[in-house]
């Protein structure tokens, strides 16, 4: 049985969820690392679009930042950072959006302003960028994230990017374009959200995980699914082929 | 408009920055004008309205510098490092009581914050003049209700509510470019950014150029000309303006120090220090990068990647 850290089951199990021919919103960290391993992998011909305008990157190295030369060095277009968020993201050209945030609740909106207060925070955050956008545009929200029981909450303290609202009838008269969130992944689990109530749900648990354990890092009663899964355990194949992608280890520390 | 555009950036700042503007220094994490910021808090401006999508550390240096009333952002992190911390500690802290003295690192800072494709948005209307820009985001989040600026118009076709964003047009905006004529006419390549949309936004534009280079090399690749001379006002040769951020095919980002700026500002103290050594205790951009080892800077120099030649040929 090959080891393998949180970060790495995490990025592995993201990875999965990407299919062959679609096309994904990458930002620097876990999400660049899940895509370029799907594309080493069951996608290689996954569409990969930066949040700067990069598209079809290559990178020969792990980007620093969103703004990275090395994501423009072998790419296949490269535009404005207006022209990405209209042409491609308002466009409906991209299927898959992963994000992550300080704070995700139970219908899966997103926290990444304020910790607090929005007048006077407790801990002030970088903000949206572009989660908002991306939130609002894609086809699929993939969230990825540590299972820390101080990130998940009940009710965000801040909706910088829009889940489900408080259930899908509110989240249908937004009139979004995107389809919403359609998956948690955590070092523990996968959760995805009812197709009514657009409440979060445990639909896998990852080699060794109890629901117990998965419940005491959720401080609500956690829906599980009626068919329960296993996550299968990650294989040689994906772990030697993620660490080749992060070599110096910048994100897999 | 001057006829000779051409002018060091202390002239630059001089001429073109004014106490209370709204600034725009462009980039989106590339080729940030580092350079200008730095010769801003040098020429002691204040009352600045800052405007940037990524702050990044220039502005948490001006932030700290005193030089900003406002800032104008949507994602004020420390790029690949995390938070940026001259701005936490001007958001995050309460206002001093009424009749007791502030704190000297007391630095109050005004915030409007959007997405990312919203300021993108506010900078491109500005550019093209629109009244407004009606936009896929925003509903459903709390920035509209805590950014008044951030309205909803009822789509006349469809009736459907629509958010919207205001044009945002900057007294001026910095730009640095990789290579730019005499007049202004500018080639950036690599990661584009908002540099264009701000160019054209602004009622003052400065080029920065890492290569001033004859109009005759401008001309034999005009595709790639972002910004004519006749929207620049303002020309400075300033080779390394973006360190620590990169500039494609020229210099890599010196990561190093943007982890040791999350270290540099854990205190206002050390981060004054700091302002004091690099940027007020220079003169300029070519001693900012004399007390840099010459070893580090051979480290930051990008291999050659050259594109294929394109024909340009006409009958």
């Amino acid at each position: 049985m090959v080891e393998y850290s949180p970060i790495e089951l995490r990025v592995i199990v993201a990875a999965r969820e990407l299919k062959d021919g679609e096309s994904v919103l990458v930002g620097v960290g876990e999400p660049n690392l899940a895509a370029n391993l799907a594309k080493k992998l069951q996608a290689p011909n996954l569409n990969m679009v930066y949040e700067s305008g990069a598209v079809g990157s290559n990178p020969y190295r792990m980007p620093l930042s969103i703004g990275d030369p090395c994501l423009v060095t072998g790419a296949k277009s490269i535009c404005s950072m207006y022209e990405q968020f209209a042409y491609y993201l308002q466009g409906g050209k991209i299927d898959v959006g992963f994000l992550g945030g300080a704070q995700i609740d139970k219908h899966g909106n997103i926290n990444s302003t304020v910790i607090g207060s929005y007048a006077s925070p407790k801990v002030r955050l970088p903000g949206s960028g572009g989660a908002c956008d991306i939130a609002s545009n894609v086809k699929k929200i993939i969230i990825v994230t540590p299972h820390e029981a101080r990130r998940f909450v009940e009710k965000v303290d801040f909706r910088t990017s829009p889940g489900f609202i408080d259930g899908k009838a509110a989240w249908k008269k937004l009139k979004l374009q995107g389809g919403g969130p359609y998956a948690v992944i955590t070092d523990l689990c996968t959760m995805k959200f009812d197709d009514e109530s657009g409440e979060m749900m445990l639909v896998s648990l990852h080699p060794g995980v109890t629901v117990e354990k998965v419940q005491q890092n959720t401080p609500w009663k956690l829906k599980i699914a009626s068919n329960l899964a296993q996550t299968p355990e990650p294989t040689e194949k994906e772990v030697s082929a993620l660490r080749a992608i992060d070599p110096t280890k910048i994100y897999l520390r | 408009m001057d006829s000779n555009k051409m002018m060091s950036m202390k002239e630059a700042v001089a001429k073109y920055v004014s106490d209370g503007d709204l600034v725009y220094l462009a980039g989106f994490t590339h080729m940030i004008p580092f350079a200008a910021g730095h010769e801003i808090i040098r020429q002691k401006r204040k009352g600045l309205t800052l405007a940037r999508a990524t702050p990044d550390i220039i502005y948490d240096q001006m932030i700290a510098a005193g030089c900003a009333k406002k800032l104008i952002f949507s994602y004020s992190g420390n790029p690949g490092v995390g938070s940026l911390r001259c701005f936490r500690r001007a958001t995050e802290r309460p206002k001093p009581k009424e009749g007791q003295p502030a704190p000297v690192d007391w630095k109050p800072l005004e915030i409007e914050e959007y997405t990312h494709f919203g300021l993108s948005g506010r900078l491109f209307a500005g550019a093209t003049n629109m009244l407004f820009l009606p936009m896929r985001t925003n509903i459903g989040s709390d920035l509209p209700s805590n950014n008044p600026s951030i309205k909803t118009v009822k789509d006349p076709y469809t009736g459907d509510e629509v958010s919207v964003v205001p044009p945002l047009k900057p007294d001026v905006a910095v730009v640095h470019v990789q290579r730019a004529d005499k007049n202004g006419n500018a080639h950036i390549w690599g990661i584009i950014g908002e540099q264009k949309d701000a160019a054209f936004a602004a009622k003052k534009v400065i080029i920065s150029a890492e290569e001033i280079v004859d109009e005759k090399v401008i001309r034999s690749d005009p595709n790639r000309t972002l910004i004519p001379d006749f929207v620049v006002h303002s020309v400075v040769h300033e080779p390394w303006c973006a360190h620590p951020s990169y500039v494609q095919g020229y210099y890599d980002r010196d990561n190093e120090f943007y982890m040791q700026w999350d270290e540099i500002t854990k205190e206002h103290g050390t981060t004054v220090k700091y302002i004091d050594e690099w940027v007020l205790g220079v003169e300029n951009r070519a001693e900012y990068m004399k007390k840099i080892p010459a070893e580090k800077l051979r480290k930051l120099q990008f291999k050659p990647a050259l594109s294929t030649p394109v024909d340009f040929g006409t009958m």
